[in-house]
């Protein structure tokens, strides 16, 4: 099977968001980057799944000439090729980015032939915008399952789960699909080190896509004002634990 | 004009997310008539309950397909009847189904979508403040639509009754196709019942990185035992294979609202924080006095978690022999 898996650059962002001087970005010089979490996932089971049925995986971004790293972090665990729609520093909205990836999927579908499956994150760590692969999927005609955490092919249907309360909800809808995935579906592999050497000679095709007007405009950042609590330290090491207990008891906890 | 809000029905109603939504809704728009949609739902038990939160008219979209949740057709259903409204918005929650239901209204339209908004102010163009990672970051946007999509963070606006009677009911039959109606649950799976979940937990004992292991957590999960709680743990213990997913706590992991979150070895990372928001008190144990996680705890004790959180359970016991005793 063909499996395309689209992913975002996302910086770590650790313990505090700083923003830039204009507010309208997160300082990242001192931040490293990584793929969105949910997506992590999407690679993990693109390339699981080629592991098991035979067939090609291709990932794609959207993203500043950077996002080459989490190309080949994709490829270094076993992805095929990739796609690089590169940008310049400015944020795409979650429509302008739909309607690049859009295209890109229809060029590659003309000179590659059709994918059986697109894999998307359900929603991006930063913007959490709920709505890149929703898009794709209506312009593509495609059906789309979201914020997936079970996936099984069999045949040319493909069963999906939904985590909800109290157990889990059962789909399934026939392939090509484009599915949006979640953290929690699979434990992505570590890259090993020949991986990550095989990922260097694997081909990226890039494109340079317009950036259409955005619709919905980012005006700026603003970092909300957390209550900043000065912690009541009960104590250092065991010998805290009575202070614990107390504090336990006084919560009606130890009941 | 008017508004249409999205209400998604729960066993017992319309769930918490939709009726937050509403009371966004008529702050937005006062004195604007509000309209709700609701698929598949019983109209005379759900007209009086939105009435009293303030809706006109409850739209019922009826169809065999709405026994089940089947997110495009419900789309579908909000599209036909926005083409009939003059509307200036279309809401929903902020739930994992609202978000997904006005993406695909948004796909549907050509329209763009705002998610996870806390405020907005009415245009043209809206002004709305939106939620990211997580709620660590605000972000404020302008809207450029005819037609405002968007959906309401949880717990941005509590939900509102207004005491009006009934709304008034009005029921169709969306048009619906073959392709509307594949993706629908064709099965739930529940998982048998016992234990305490995460998200419900009173208390949570949670561990990061600093267990060291997955068998680290032994001390841990004895806490979690003897308090009647549940185990939680970061994303780096996840990763790196020591406990499941399930008990992730996080931006990309379970929200939790306990009365007490114990973070053990938890340096505080963001994404961490965006799971914890909704506990009441937290107590921090971490070697490091600095740890970004002392900024939002309530309590701390400095240590190392091998040998505090034995010496708390040790002392659990001693406590609870002693009132044992007493009686």
């Amino acid at each position: 099977m063909r499996i395309l898996v689209a992913v975002k650059r996302v910086p770590m962002t650790g313990g505090t968001i700083v923003l830039t001087p204009d507010a309208r970005a997160i300082a990242t010089q001192h931040l490293g980057f990584t793929i969105s979490p949910h997506e992590e996932c999407a690679v993990e089971e693109a390339v699981r799944l080629v592991e098991r049925e035979g067939g090609e995986s291709v990932v794609l971004t959207l993203g500043p000439p950077e996002a080459e790293e989490q190309l080949r972090d994709a490829m270094a665990v076993g992805i095929d090729r990739a796609i690089h729609l590169v940008t310049d520093e400015e944020e795409w909205d979650g429509q302008a980015t739909a309607g690049a990836i859009v295209e890109a999927v229809r060029a590659e579908e003309a000179s590659s032939g059709p994918f059986d499956l697109l894999l998307f994150g359900n929603e991006s760590a930063d913007a959490g915008g709920y709505q890149v692969g929703v898009r794709v999927a209506h312009a593509l005609g495609l059906p789309c399952v979201t914020g997936l955490k079970g996936i099984e092919v069999r045949g040319r249907l493909v069963r999906c789960e939904q985590e909800v309360p109290g157990g889990r909800d059962v789909f399934e809808v026939p392939l090509p699909a484009l599915l949006t995935v979640k953290e929690g579906l699979n434990l992505p592999r570590y890259p090993s080190v020949p991986g990550r050497m095989r990922a260097r000679q694997r081909p990226i095709a890039r494109h340079e896509p317009q950036r259409p007007p955005a619709r919905l405009e980012k005006l700026r950042f603003v970092v909300p004002e957390g209550e900043r609590k000065e912690a009541e330290i009960l104590g250092r090491g065991p010998e805290a634990a009575p202070k614990v207990v107390e504090l336990l008891d006084q919560l009606g906890l130890l009941r | 004009m008017s508004v249409l809000v999205l209400c998604e029905r729960r066993s017992d109603g319309i769930d918490e997310p939709s009726l937050q939504a509403l009371a966004f809704a008529r702050a937005l728009y006062p004195g604007t008539s509000v309209h709700a949609l609701a698929c598949g739902v019983a109209a005379d038990e759900v007209a009086p309950l939105l009435g009293a939160y303030g809706v006109e008219t409850l739209h019922v979209a009826e169809h065999e397909v709405f026994d089940t949740y089947a997110p495009h057709a419900v789309a579908r259903a909000a599209v036909e009847l926005a083409g009939r409204l003059r509307l200036h918005a279309l809401l929903a929650g902020g739930s994992e189904q609202g978000n997904e239901v006005v993406a695909r209204v948004g796909a549907l339209l050509d329209l763009p979508f705002a998610a996870n908004c806390v405020a907005a102010e009415a245009g043209p163009p809206l002004r709305v403040t939106r939620v990211r990672w997580g709620g660590s970051l605000l972000e404020e946007a302008l809207l450029h639509a005819e037609l405002a999509l968007l959906t309401v963070a949880p717990h941005a606006v509590a939900a509102q009754e207004t005491n009006d009677g009934p709304a008034a009911v009005e029921r169709f039959a969306p048009a619906l196709d073959d392709a509307d109606l594949l993706v629908r649950v064709r099965e739930r799976a529940r998982a048998a019942g016992g234990g305490v979940t995460l998200a419900d937990a009173k208390v949570v004992v949670s561990a990061g990185r600093g267990a060291g292991s997955a068998e680290g957590f032994a001390p841990v999960e004895e806490l979690a035992a003897l308090l009647g709680g549940a185990v939680g743990c970061s994303r780096a213990v996840t990763m790196a294979g020591w406990r499941p997913h399930t008990d992730q706590v996080g931006q990309t992991g379970t929200k939790i609202a306990p009365e007490l979150y114990i973070a053990c070895g938890i340096s505080g990372a963001t994404q961490h924080m965006a799971g914890c928001k909704g506990a009441k008190r937290i107590l921090a144990i971490n070697t490091d006095p600095d740890a970004p996680i002392l900024e939002s705890a309530d309590y701390a004790v400095i240590g190392d978690l091998h040998d505090v959180v034995p010496a708390i359970a040790a002392a659990i016991r001693a406590a609870r022999n002693e009132k044992a005793g007493a009686e």
